[in-house]
């Protein structure tokens, strides 16, 4: 078989990465070690460049297969493509000037190695390359959670995440081999015709054992409940700015699969109820435990936990609004939950400490700071003219267009809750004294450049949603017209 | 095509609140005149737009409609009729005076200013929705900047547990509201938020009866309606003095508006089958409300309760659901916003001397500040509905409203006038005249020019409404109108 161009058109923004990731080595090998802080400025340039030259290789209206059938080339894989690299571009920003972070190569490769799996974790049309490509995600994160070496805490949670990854990836990987054994094949689209070939009533159980294997390690990457434990510490363990990436990009990768795998291959009368479930779970328990948090970024992960339960109502609603509903609350948690993180970071980063006691006065030290921190939780909260207000409100629509009133209500009455604590860290921000809260808070170019981006895109993403609607609903199209 | 004056008076607010953020933290004037200035161009932009309302053309006039999300049939719809002209009228000049009197804030003006001036586009936008989605969109921008004002710039001894209170009170309120609109937008089957075409959408009668409590309680919380008019004194209260003009001013009716807009205009069969027992809860507002304004020993307290007191005025003038009647609130929302946004400024003057708010305390400030209490008792008798002052456009027509329908109800409601004037003239009697305490001897200053023209002019509107009440029944009179048309006739 010839290679030719046209076969690296779906896979050009994995090769584009791989590139970035081999430069970034050489460079790193080739420059004196206080000029690798500056690896950062060309990751994030290098990700923006990687975005502009996928554009043109973007996918038609039906998706194709290719690659032997190992990648479903559409607008769904696209659209999720491009914001993963889109949270590793402003990640690498964030990162730069973290103090054992920022200033090694090695950061930079691994997170575009995580990306690259990411990506083809979103087109993945076989169980095998799902698998792999999964691994692919994990195995890098695993390494950064745990960055900092003499760090104990950040040990740990990336031992604790290493631990719970590969026992979800395992038990994902049985279901995996029971859906191969009762249908005979690995092709994705592939398996759901020969069940219904092979549809015999003896095989019910062994189909709902496999769906159940499955969630468990799609729950894993998204945290959603029972399967969340891991996301609290670590996100607390690990470096502020690869704890975001977790949280955003991972999960976002996470619901890329699950959104394909449930509506290609098991029917909705199955996973609706069980998902429905979950959701409410997930969305109840992140709430209510992230009330009782006394650290931002134990906040931030309960915080994370019940957003993916809102992201749930919309695939259980399973119509096209559902769907696109789902892929625009994504893109406007990413950016909102990318920009939390990040302030976060720049916060911490002078404050050596992420408890909420370090948020005092912050809006005396540096107001620009705090009025960045306002906008970042009013749109998680779902405030207008931010983010995170439409996109709720696209969940609710879909959840009452299906029928599913009292999921809505749920999710109304837990964005309450979420209101509360989100508008408590705000009165520590502004209305709270600290000793310090004369002194400065400095904060690098790349901190600014990375949370002006994200400022703007919270407020792009909730006001002028028109083309980001349209672009999500392409997106949807790939699975369900 | 026509200037675009409605979208002017909505974004004015922001725009001027952003770069008002932009200007350096220590340049604390510069952040006060850019205010002023700010809030001199709404005033003037509002005043402009509601005398070049045609009455006798009457529906909605200065209409401006551009795509937002065609898929969903989400429009940036903006329309001024009758019944919201005021109100933008109102919220104008509660925002200039807002900013005349809030001079002396010294702690983070410019943050100060920048949020009330996002509150005020959320203001402005509901007032002059004409689609559902924006509707929510603008109310929710109304809400959350209330908690940042109250808390950060409150009355340290309660602003945090009150702000916290009403942001969670309204914001449940408007997502129960929400859930109710976007049940009413698959349930057309028109696939739009545009209201104009929702109000012709035919609703089934069951329908109707079955969301309108949703849809009107959600949007009424924030109108203070009883039993979910707490979170209101508190917040009143709580908050610092431009923002107790904001929020009993202007906030209120936002409250009262939406549920009138959303839900009689779109539900007008749920809202006769409703009505009779909201007119009973709105019953309990009036005349508790005045009640337990009259016992209250705290200045502030008394006003805020006095303001559920009138708020149950408006919203029992549009449970009567007939003309006289919802004329007469129409007019009451715009009357005691202004006669409200002035007594919250009196309490905020008289504290800002005294250190103190109870009555017993108090007294003889008149010879101190003399053009203060002539502002209260201008304030005062609109409050009791005399004759000559605005009060009575609006109170009178609400009674007769009430009479036509519910003749029991007006009587047991006009027992609130009596305790209203009982209450206004202690306060007069205590604080104002008698004599002066023998601590507040020397101490006392009168009030600055900047505060001294917010008292003026908003008296001046008062009165200008009384005497001439042709300035604004009319065009009232012409939203009415429109609504009973929705209403079938009548």
């Amino acid at each position: 078989m010839l290679l030719n161009i046209e076969q690296f058109l779906p896979i050009l923004p994995e090769v584009l990465l791989l590139i970035l990731g081999l430069l970034i080595l050489a460079l790193q090998m080739s420059l004196p070690k206080p000029q690798h802080r500056n690896l950062g400025w060309v990751t994030a340039v290098g990700m923006g460049l990687v975005i502009l030259f996928s554009l043109p290789a973007r996918p038609g209206t039906e998706p194709m297969y290719v690659w032997g059938g190992m990648i479903s080339y559409d607008w769904l894989s696209f659209t999720f493509k491009m914001l993963f690299i889109f949270a590793a571009g402003i990640t690498a920003l964030l990162a730069m000037d973290i103090e054992g972070l920022g200033t090694r190569g090695e950061f930079y490769v691994l997170m575009i190695a995580s990306t690259i799996g990411m990506c083809f974790m979103a087109s993945a049309a076989d169980l095998v390359m799902l698998y792999l490509s999964i691994e692919t995600v994990s195995i890098p994160l695993y390494i950064l959670a745990g960055f900092f070496i003499f760090d104990n805490k950040s040990t740990e949670a990336g031992f604790k995440y290493l631990l719970f990854g590969a026992l979800s990836s395992a038990i994902m990987l049985f279901g995996f081999t029971l859906l191969y054994g009762m249908a005979g094949t690995t092709r994705l689209p592939h398996i759901v015709i020969s069940l219904l070939q092979n549809a015999t009533s003896g095989l019910i159980p062994a189909y709902i054992g496999s769906l159940t294997l499955i969630l468990v390690g799609f729950g894993f990457k998204i945290s959603a409940v029972p399967f969340h434990f891991w996301a609290p510490d670590v996100y607390e363990g690990a470096p502020t700015p690869v704890a975001g990436f977790l949280s955003t990009a991972s999960k976002a990768a996470g619901f890329a699969v699950l959104v394909r795998v449930l509506l290609w291959v098991f029917p909705a009368e199955i996973w609706a109820p069980l998902l429905a479930a979950i959701s409410v779970a997930t969305m109840t328990l992140g709430n209510l435990v992230a009330l009782t948090q006394h650290n931002i970024k134990r906040m931030l992960a309960y915080s994370s936990i019940a957003h993916a339960g809102y992201a749930l109502i919309g695939v259980v609603s399973f119509s096209a609004l559902g769907l696109i509903s789902v892929v625009y609350y994504l893109l406007a948690y990413l950016i909102t939950n990318l920009a939390a993180f990040g302030i976060v970071s720049a916060v911490g980063r002078v404050t050596r400490s992420d408890d909420l006691t370090a948020y005092y006065g912050l809006s005396r030290r540096s107001p620009y700071l705090a009025l960045a921190l306002l906008v970042a939780l009013l749109s998680l909260a779902g405030m207008p003219p931010l983010a995170g207000f439409v996109a709720k409100v696209f969940i609710f629509m879909a959840a009452i267009e299906a029928g599913l009133i009292w999921l809505a209500v749920m999710g109304v009455l837990n964005s309450i809750v979420g209101l509360y604590y989100y508008l408590t860290v705000l009165k520590y921000v502004y209305l709270y004294r600290s000793d310090g809260d004369t002194e400065p808070l400095p904060v690098s170019r790349s901190f600014t450049v990375a949370i002006a981006v994200l400022i703007a895109g919270i407020l792009l993403v909730g006001t002028l949603f028109s083309p980001w609607f349209n672009w999500a609903s392409t997106a949807a199209a790939a699975l369900f017209n | 095509m026509q200037f675009p004056i409605l979208s002017f008076i909505v974004f004015t607010p922001i725009v001027s609140g952003l770069l008002i953020f932009l200007i350096p933290a220590d340049r604390k004037t510069e952040a006060r005149v850019a205010a002023l200035a700010a809030g001199l161009l709404a005033l003037l932009l509002s005043i402009w737009a509601y005398f070049s309302y045609d009455v006798a053309a009457g529906g909605y006039q200065f209409v401006e409609q551009y795509t937002w999300l065609p898929m969903l049939g989400i429009s940036y719809h903006v329309g001024l009729d009758g019944m919201n002209a005021p109100l933008v009228l109102l919220t104008g000049i509660v925002m200039f005076t807002g900013v005349l009197i809030s001079w002396g804030v010294d702690d983070r003006p410019r943050e100060f200013f920048g949020f009330l001036f996002i509150l005020a586009t959320g203001v402005f936008g509901v007032f002059v929705a004409l689609d559902l989605f924006m509707l929510f969109f603008f109310y929710e921008i109304a809400v959350f900047p209330m908690y940042l004002l109250i808390s950060i710039w409150g009355w340290k001894v309660t602003r945090e547990y009150a702000a916290m209170k009403l942001t969670l009170y309204l914001f449940i309120g408007s997502v129960v509201a929400l859930v109710g609109a976007l049940a009413m937008y698959f349930v057309s089957g028109l696939g739009t938020f545009d209201m104009i075409a929702l109000e012709q959408a035919g609703f089934s009668p069951e329908f109707q009866r079955l969301v309108f409590p949703f849809v009107f309680f959600g949007f009424a919380v924030l109108g203070g309606i009883f039993p979910f008019h707490n979170w209101s004194p508190d917040g009143h209260v709580a908050a610092p003095t431009a923002v107790s003009m904001f929020h009993a001013g202007v906030l209120m009716k936002l409250g009262a508006f939406a549920a009138l807009r959303v839900g009689i205009m779109l539900l007008p069969e749920g809202a006769k089958a409703h009505m009779w027992w909201i007119i009973l809860l709105t019953l309990v507002n009036v005349v508790y409300g005045a009640f337990i304004a009259s016992v209250q020993s705290d200045f502030k307290y008394v006003i805020g309760f006095s303001s559920v007191s009138h708020m149950g005025l408006v919203a029992m003038g549009f449970a009567t659901l007939n003309k006289a009647g919802m004329l007469g609130a129409g007019i009451q929302m715009f009357s005691h916003g202004v006669m409200t946004a002035l007594f919250f400024a009196v309490v905020g003057m008289v504290y800002d001397q005294a250190h103190t708010r109870e009555i017993p305390n108090l007294g003889g400030f008149r010879k101190a500040m003399p053009l203060v209490a002539v502002a209260f008792i201008v304030g005062g008798l609109v409050s009791m509905g005399m004759p000559g002052f605005s009060g009575f456009v609006a109170e009178f027509p609400i009674f007769m409203g009430l009479w036509g329908t519910y003749p029991w109800i007006a009587i047991a409601a006009a027992i609130s006038i009596v305790v209203t004037a009982s209450y206004i003239i202690r306060i007069i009697g205590n604080v104002f005249f008698g004599k002066l305490p023998d601590a507040f001897e020397g101490h006392i200053r009168d009030v600055n020019a900047l505060d001294k023209v917010a008292l003026v002019f908003l008296s001046a509107v008062l009165i200008i409404v009384g005497v001439y009440p042709s300035i604004m029944v009319p065009m009232v009179e012409s939203g009415v109108t429109y609504i009973l048309r929705l209403l079938g006739g009548a």
